[in-house]
């Protein structure tokens, strides 16, 4: 037991401290959903801070400071390349095609997993089907509208049976924030490698290094496996 | 700093204290330069390196929490205890200077004190939801979800912090001199009679 004190003295240190301490290593379990309570107040301002606010779990990321705008009348999907029928979809045709729907988890590179995410779309076999790539075609460049943000996974990639071009995200049409009108997902890869704002994909004999490859980042980028993660 | 030859020094920190001090400090500057290169995508695309950035942030975590317990293992263990002891006790003078009365305050004000409560409490959290984000993606059991909003919120509230502890320390013009015990060990006695009169009144200069 600790010497009693005068009475004009107060062992309040380690008190504060073991507070502070309950306070935030408790907030591993409550931090989620009040993140997500605050998100309409950060998310309008998350654009001008340089992205640094969680939007409902979410992180919205650009890399030229500004989100394109979808607009359903002028936008086209052009699908062309190493491809035997070239083509270009309006927004009616991509979204005439065959639906899949997956529930998967979203991993980014940063650190941050949002979980069971609903996803619709179109699985790329029904694109490869559409345009018939060429036996010398071994991958897909993907262009974003938001220059000059692009990547690329092989088709091997693209035909992982959770692969997808997604069109809805929890049964909405894609939001602005994530890549209206439509968002490349591999569920297996850290999310820079999903492309969003599609306008472009391109069949290429030899897989290109995208926008963040040509900045350090891996061009396989496997959850747990890349980027300095795992061996 | 030149100070008048018959301006007295007091001995405010010793090298043990200091050698604490900067090791915290240089390691959180450095892992928050390069946290903040591989969170806001404007600097990672500035900077890249991905691998490398992660890298300098996971060892120079390591590299400080083994300086830091070969500091205390290796430094003045009965100075650093006493400085514990005085920081766990708040007295009737720490509790009216915060309701700004001007009292007299010992070694350590009672701002100064707080500061020191929430920095080490900060490291500890910090630590925790940093070993979680590390080793959750080794086992993927460990993959807490509000790792990274709680080092995000850790890292918004060390870095206001870290703002006012600069401000104080170099720019504002009643209490920057509070520099010189943390670089040089000691202040002159007429600051230290104005600033912290309890300790001073009983301090030896250092001749």
């Amino acid at each position: 037991m600790p010497d009693p004190l005068p009475s004009s003295e107060h062992r309040y240190g380690r008190r504060g401290f073991l507070l502070l301490v309950a306070g935030g290593a408790s907030s591993l379990l409550w931090a989620g959903p009040i993140s997500s309570f605050l998100s309409p107040l950060t998310s309008a301002g998350s654009q001008l801070v340089g992205n640094l606010f969680p939007v409902g779990g979410w992180r919205i990321y650009t890399i030229s400071g500004s989100m394109p705008i979808f607009d359903p009348a002028s936008w086209r999907l052009e699908v062309g390349g190493l491809v035997k029928r070239p083509r270009t979809l309006t927004y009616d045709q991509l979204t005439a095609l065959p639906r899949a729907e997956q529930t998967s988890t979203f991993h980014c590179v940063t650190g941050w997993t949002v979980k069971n995410v609903h996803w619709t779309g179109v699985r790329f076999q029904q694109l490869f089907d559409l345009v018939q790539p060429l036996p010398s075609a071994t991958a897909v460049r993907f262009v974003s509208m938001e220059r000059p943000y692009d990547d690329s996974l092989t088709l091997e990639q693209l035909r992982l049976p959770d692969a997808m071009l997604a069109l809805e995200l929890d049964h909405q049409p894609l939001s602005r924030p994530h890549g209206a009108p439509a968002r490349v997902i591999l569920p297996e890869m850290y999310g820079y490698k999903g492309v969003k704002w599609l306008t472009k994909m391109e069949f290429v004999a030899k897989q290109p290094r995208g926008f963040w490859e040509q900045h350090g980042y891996d061009q396989n980028a496997w959850v747990g496996r890349s980027n300095g993660y795992g061996s | 700093m030149a100070t008048a030859p018959d301006v007295r020094r007091l001995p405010r920190f010793s090298r043990t204290e200091r050698a604490l001090h900067w090791v915290h400090a240089s390691a959180f500057f450095v892992l928050l330069g390069s946290g903040l290169c591989l969170y806001l995508p404007s600097l990672a695309q500035l900077v890249g390196r991905r691998p490398l950035l992660k890298d300098i942030h996971v060892y120079t975590a390591l590299a400080w929490l083994v300086a830091l317990a070969l500091v205390i293992l290796a430094g003045d263990r009965r100075r650093l205890l006493a400085d514990a002891r005085e920081i766990e006790i708040f007295d009737d003078d720490d509790l009216g200077w915060l309701r700004r009365r001007g009292n007299p305050q010992g070694r350590f004000n009672a701002g100064q004190k707080i500061n020191v409560i929430v920095t080490a409490a900060l490291a500890f959290l910090f630590t925790l939801t940093g070993f979680f984000l590390w080793y959750g993606e080794r086992n993927h059991a460990f993959r807490l979800q509000n790792a990274l909003v709680v080092h995000d919120w850790l890292m918004y509230i060390s870095f206001f912090l870290v703002l006012g502890h600069l401000y104080l320390s170099l720019v504002h013009r009643s209490t920057r001199h509070s520099l010189s015990g943390i670089t040089r060990g000691w202040v002159r006695e007429d600051w230290a009679l104005k600033h912290h009169a309890k300790w001073a009144a009983q301090a030896s200069p250092d001749d």
